[in-house]
């Protein structure tokens, strides 16, 4: 049986932040270069999951982009209110990111 | 110049940091001491009101010792975003700490107070030219919204700045400025790379963010030289990994490794990062691109709606599983009682603690916790309505009669005696658009005073 780990498990920091007044960004980022490749290489972190994940569609998001120099992956999305509008929930968007953190990827350890 | 030194003292002016760190620092004898005081962070509010984001006992004391060193060491302190979100109350807040701090300690400095607010009519005009567009998802801007718009202040870039230090300022303090530009201007103007400076900026503007562990709550040292620059942490607990200053460049930032300010976009796709020493990171191949059109970010800010809120909790099962309906049958019965009052001129909106409070539409899970925490909030187009609904909208939740019901006496468990919280006035971002510019110095109106 192959197994998985979590996002939340191979990650060292896993957050949410406003990318301006207008946006979210989710930053996912890892210690120990196998690890980082072995998320990137799995396949399963794609706009599909994350419109999945968020109830979003796919014009939402503007970016989902993978930086190896940082061993990190962003993915960045238009907020349903922007920061401090009538009807937000999260002027700062720091409380964005947990859906992400039960992401599964395929795991051999 | 082979190199020159940067002291970035904190993340945000007033956040503070530790004294040890910044003499530490002073004693490496810096060529520019600069601080970023901005953020819109924290929503449209302060931009509106005019108020700052720390308080003013600590803008006082992290500006005290930088004043008090840039004297000495004579070199230059920048300060970007005074106040906060820039416009001329947060500006001349800070310039009255400013004072305050050189009669008290008989400094002396050659100012130049750079301001970056926008005329209405300048916007107007350059809307009708087609020379304003969206920044992201924004809706497009119109003079509707322009009109309702309380202040409007732009971004300013490194130009305006090296402008103030080759008039002979010693001390800039600038409104509204893109972050990285407060650092990068100085160097900049001796001949370094722009696309070194920029980028030693973006890290330096955070404070010690980019460090292990990371804060913006302390001191941090950047070497810029010609082909790369280091970043050192100047606290002993603190330590820069490759991967740690290679991860800040995504830190409140749409893209990983790509980054648009006034005039420029920023490639570090092709950076290295190498460990230098033990706490220290170089890194090298930051690229500067002029950016096609000169385009300045404006940021503004209208007052939309007033609010009063009710804090309560929800512990019946039955009520819970009724939320939806609930909610629904509260708005109807308002409404009824208000007839008179059109509905286009208030909003009552339910924040469900357990339900789906913090994500909102975005949550994917479907499943309700036993007990809910209510905000529910009224906003309307005075204070004094916003109150009466809230009055009544809470009146009735708390006695409304629903499917199953047997608690006959409440549904609500007020957390509050009043219940009823004035919260005051709302506000909104209305502009947030890029202006496009011929001269980066031209929206800039600079003043030079001798303080």
């Amino acid at each position: 049986m192959k197994k998985t780990c979590t996002l939340y498990e191979l990650a060292k920091v896993l957050r949410s932040k406003n990318a301006g007044p207008f946006e979210l960004t989710l930053d996912v980022i890892f210690d120990k270069p196998e690890t980082y490749r072995r998320v990137k290489d799995s396949g399963v972190i794609t706009k599909e999951l994350v419109c999945r994940l968020y109830n979003i569609k796919e014009q939402d998001i503007s970016h989902l982009v993978f930086y190896d120099q940082a061993l990190a992956f962003k993915i960045t999305f238009k907020r349903p209110v922007d920061s401090g509008s009538i009807g937000e929930t999260d002027v700062y968007g720091a409380q964005q990111h947990a859906p992400l953190m039960g992401v599964e990827i395929p795991c051999d350890i | 110049m082979e190199e020159l030194k940067v002291l970035s003292p904190c993340g945000i002016l007033g956040y503070g940091y530790p004294g040890e760190s910044f003499w530490k620092g002073i004693e490496k004898k810096p060529d520019l001491i600069a601080v970023d005081a901005g953020s819109t962070d924290a929503g449209p509010h302060k931009l509106g009101a005019g108020v700052g984001i720390v308080s003013r006992q600590a803008a006082k004391k992290d500006l005290l010792q930088m004043l008090v060193a840039g004297y000495e060491l004579k070199i230059p302190v920048i300060i970007g975003s005074a106040g906060g979100s820039g416009a001329r109350p947060h500006v001349e807040w800070t310039l009255g700490i400013i004072r305050e701090i050189i009669e008290e300690h008989k400094l002396r400095f050659k100012t130049a107070v750079i301001w970056s607010d926008l005329d209405k009519q300048v916007i107007r005009e350059s809307l009708k030219r087609g020379e304003v567009k969206p920044l992201g998802p924004v809706p497009e801007l119109t003079e509707e919204a322009l009109d309702k718009t309380i202040r409007v202040v732009f971004q300013m870039g490194h130009e305006p700045f090296i402008a103030a230090l080759e008039r002979g300022a010693q001390l800039v303090v600038a409104g509204r400025a893109y972050d990285p530009s407060v650092f990068a201007a100085y160097p900049i103007m001796l001949g370094f790379d722009p696309g070194l400076s920029y980028h030693l900026g973006k890290i330096l503007e955070c404070g010690a963010i980019c460090a292990e562990p990371g804060s913006a709550k302390d001191c941090m040292m950047g070497y810029l030289r010609p082909d790369h620059f280091l970043v050192e942490p100047l606290n002993e607990k603190r330590k820069c990994l490759t991967t740690s200053v290679a991860a800040h460049t995504l830190y409140e930032k749409e893209h990983p490794y790509y980054l648009r300010g006034p005039g420029l976009e920023l490639d570090l796709s092709a950076c290295e990062y190498e460990q230098f020493s033990d706490n220290a990171v170089k890194v090298r191949g930051s690229k500067y691109i002029q950016a096609p059109e000169y385009c300045l970010k404006m940021e503004g800010a209208a007052q939309v709606a007033y609010r009063t809120l009710v804090i309560a909790g929800i512990r019946d099962p039955v009520m819970i599983q009724n939320i939806e309906e609930i909610k629904t049958e509260v708005v109807e019965q308002v409404a009824s009682y208000f007839e008179e009052v059109p509905r286009s001129d208030y909003r009552i909106i339910f924040h469900l603690y357990g339900k789906n409070g913090v994500m909102g539409p975005l949550e994917p899970v479907k499943q309700v916790a036993h007990e809910l925490g209510m905000v529910m909030e009224v906003v309307a187009s005075t204070q004094e309505l916003a109150n009466a609904i809230c009055a009544s909208a809470r009146s009735t939740m708390m006695h409304l009669g629903f499917k199953g019901r047997k608690a006959t006496a409440g549904n609500l468990a007020f957390l509050y005696s009043p219940s009823d919280i004035v919260f005051g006035p709302v506000y909104k971002f209305t502009v947030y658009h890029l202006l496009k510019v011929n001269d980066p110095c031209a929206l800039v109106k600079t003043d030079y005073l001798e303080l």
